[in-house]
């Protein structure tokens, strides 16, 4: 492998290329008290990045913005603005197609303007990385988080992973770059946070140091040419090859977005190892699961403790990938529970609606409390859900302020 | 994903799965996979040189990888490649006819291919189907590329696929080594030459 060998060398920016495994592993880690977007720039300084693309859109700017400055600072080949977030997707796919390490960040109305593009990225085999994070996008306008948009990116053939914390997402930036860029992988990264709840609160981060940095992108490894314009996937931005009417093309297209499947697939085995596990799992022997995503895994983590107190024993279930979907880890950890509550931050409840197409006894799930718009989801509500659902009275909070 | 799903000779469906798909996992370094079963290298190469040499057209696919001296590497692979050819067709009885057939590159190619000189991974089952391949080997070409002629050879013809990947190895290949090299190939001729007289040639 060619980004071993240069381990020890230095970057432009004077960093250490450092093996990746020690690097998260090995390496003394310094704590540091830190917001959610300063955490995206801290982990993108240490990825050795060759491009980053940004348009301003809350809550993201502030983190595209702090990227700027290790572009200033020489930690990043090239940066600048795109004319949209359609544009900025577009050209993410430019560098990534001419064999350049990409980033970019984006957020709710910003996605769904720029959603052609995933599709295609993920066909093309461009594993760029995409920091989502996640807010309103429905009309009358909203910057609060909700995390509608995730549903639109889960069959766009992008993997996607939903952060927790700043430590995750920390973490999860550098170790995204390995997965994605494994060769029998190879596809772009969505990764996921909750707006606000994670990039605006200050959190204390465990980072790497800052004079060691990832190894750099090899394109050589490509599962496709890197930007020969007369083959697939370059091709096809110009002459879709597909196109032409006849069997062969359209068994070549439906082998082509197979493949693209298969390499989420792929993606389970080197996610496993990086991530210790598509989901973190906590009591699973308890009747009572709350299983989610993000930050309501945080809030679960509250209702836990107290139930916990009036001696109602619940466990925990943390979804870290959404694609690859943890389908056989989920029926696992779920194997005993009478009672799955999924605490959503959306209005449509898309994470209940992928663990029941998952588990034997879907009836189980109770899909709930959902908040959107930018509501809080206080851990109260959550723990008088699950009371309801034992059939025990729960103090309404509905009137909580008044 | 636990699997029972094997990979094997088709013609297996109008849109066989990908094989990843189906549970079907990519060997580690120092393996191989047979059928989708991990399996020791050593036991791979074995089994893809008695598939070679009981093959009636076993054949040889080079891709844009090894076809074009771009690095020593590719260089030294071409030259392995080449002798991997020559020894089947030392090692094989009259009635066989071993090939040695270009991917020179992905384009697609409209009305169709010319199947006598070269192999396209958009139809690559025309060029098993004109030249009655019932064996064959991918080696230098893109893994995306290559899942995807591997996959559609499956669907649409009764091939027994064969790949030498330099990268993580195919499931969508009967049989498939990981981390090629130009000694690997060399290692896989020997074992060709090896085995020479010891595995029962087709039937006419």
């Amino acid at each position: 492998m060619a980004t071993q060998s240069l381990v020890g060398t230095t970057n432009r920016a004077g960093q250490t290329v450092t093996d990746p495994w020690e690097l998260m592993h090995a390496t003394e880690r310094t704590p540091s008290f830190f917001t959610g977007s300063e955490v995206i720039k801290e982990a993108v300084r240490r990825a050795n990045c060759d491009v980053m693309i940004a348009y301003p859109i809350t809550p993201q700017s502030e983190a595209a913005a702090l990227i700027g400055e290790l572009f200033a600072e020489g930690f990043i080949g090239d940066y600048f603005r795109g004319e949209s977030e359609f544009a900025v997707m577009s050209q993410c796919a430019g560098a990534a197609f001419g064999g350049a390490r990409v980033f970019t960040t984006t957020a709710g109305p910003g996605t769904m303007r720029a959603m052609e593009n995933f599709p295609m990225w993920a066909g093309a085999r461009l594993p760029i990385q995409m920091i989502v994070t996640c807010r309103g996008i429905n009309s009358p306008l909203s910057i609060q988080p909700d995390t509608l948009e995730i549903s639109y990116l889960l069959n766009t053939g992008m993997l996607v992973w939903h952060a927790e914390t700043a430590q995750d997402f920390y973490d999860w930036i550098l170790k995204g770059y390995m997965v994605a860029e494994e060769p029998d992988v190879h596809l772009p990264l969505a990764l996921c946070c909750d707006g606000f709840f994670v990039t605006h609160t200050k959190d204390v981060v465990n980072l790497t140091p800052a004079d060691m940095c990832l190894p750099p992108y090899d394109p050589y490894r490509s599962p496709v040419p890197c930007m020969d314009m007369e083959c697939p996937p370059v091709r096809m931005m110009r002459d879709p090859f597909v196109m032409k009417s006849n069997y062969i093309s359209y068994a070549t297209h439906a082998s082509w977005q197979q493949e693209v499947w298969a390499a989420i697939e792929r993606s389970r085995k080197h996610s496993i190892r990086w991530l210790d596990g598509l989901i973190e799992v906590d009591n699973a022997d308890a009747d009572i699961l709350i299983v989610s995503s993000g930050t309501a895994v945080s809030q679960g983590r509250e209702a836990k403790c107290m139930l916990e107190d009036e001696g109602i024993d619940v466990g925990i279930v943390k979804v870290k990938t959404l694609r690859p979907w943890p389908a056989e880890e989920i029926r696992e950890a779920t194997r005993k529970a009478r009672h799955i509550i999924v605490p959503e931050f959306n209005v449509t409840g898309w994470m209940a609606k992928e663990i029941r197409a998952t588990i034997p006894n879907p009836d189980r799930v109770y899909a709930g409390p959902h908040v959107c718009g930018g509501m809080t989801m206080p851990p109260e509500i959550i723990a008088a859900d699950i009371k309801a659902r034992l059939g025990l009275r729960a103090e309404s909070l509905a009137g909580r302020g008044s | 994903m636990s699997s029972v799903y094997q990979v094997l000779p088709g013609p297996e469906h109008f849109l066989p799965p990908a094989a990843a798909s189906m549970g079907v996992c990519l060997p580690d370094s120092g393996q191989a996979h047979i059928h989708g079963k991990i399996v020791n290298e050593e036991e791979a190469m074995e089994v893809a040189a008695r598939q070679f040499l009981a093959a009636r057209v076993p054949t040889i696919f080079p891709g844009p990888l090894v076809l074009w001296a771009w690095n020593e590497k590719a260089a030294k692979k071409a030259t392995a490649i080449r002798h991997l050819y020559e020894t089947i067709k030392e090692c094989v009885t009259p009635s066989q006819e071993a090939m040695l057939i270009p991917m020179p590159d992905y384009r697609p190619k409209y009305p169709k291919i010319n199947p006598e000189i070269e192999i396209n991974p958009n139809h690559p089952n025309l060029t098993i189907w004109h030249n009655k391949i019932d064996t064959c080997m991918f080696v230098g070409v893109h893994c995306h590329q290559a899942n995807l002629s591997l996959k559609i050879i499956r669907g649409g013809t009764c091939c027994y696929t064969i790949a030498m990947c330099a990268q993580a190895g195919h499931e969508d290949a009967m049989l498939s080594f990981r981390d090629a090299t130009a000694d690997k190939i060399m290692r896989l001729a020997d074992c060709v030459k090896r085995l020479k007289g010891s595995v029962k040639p087709p039937e006419d």
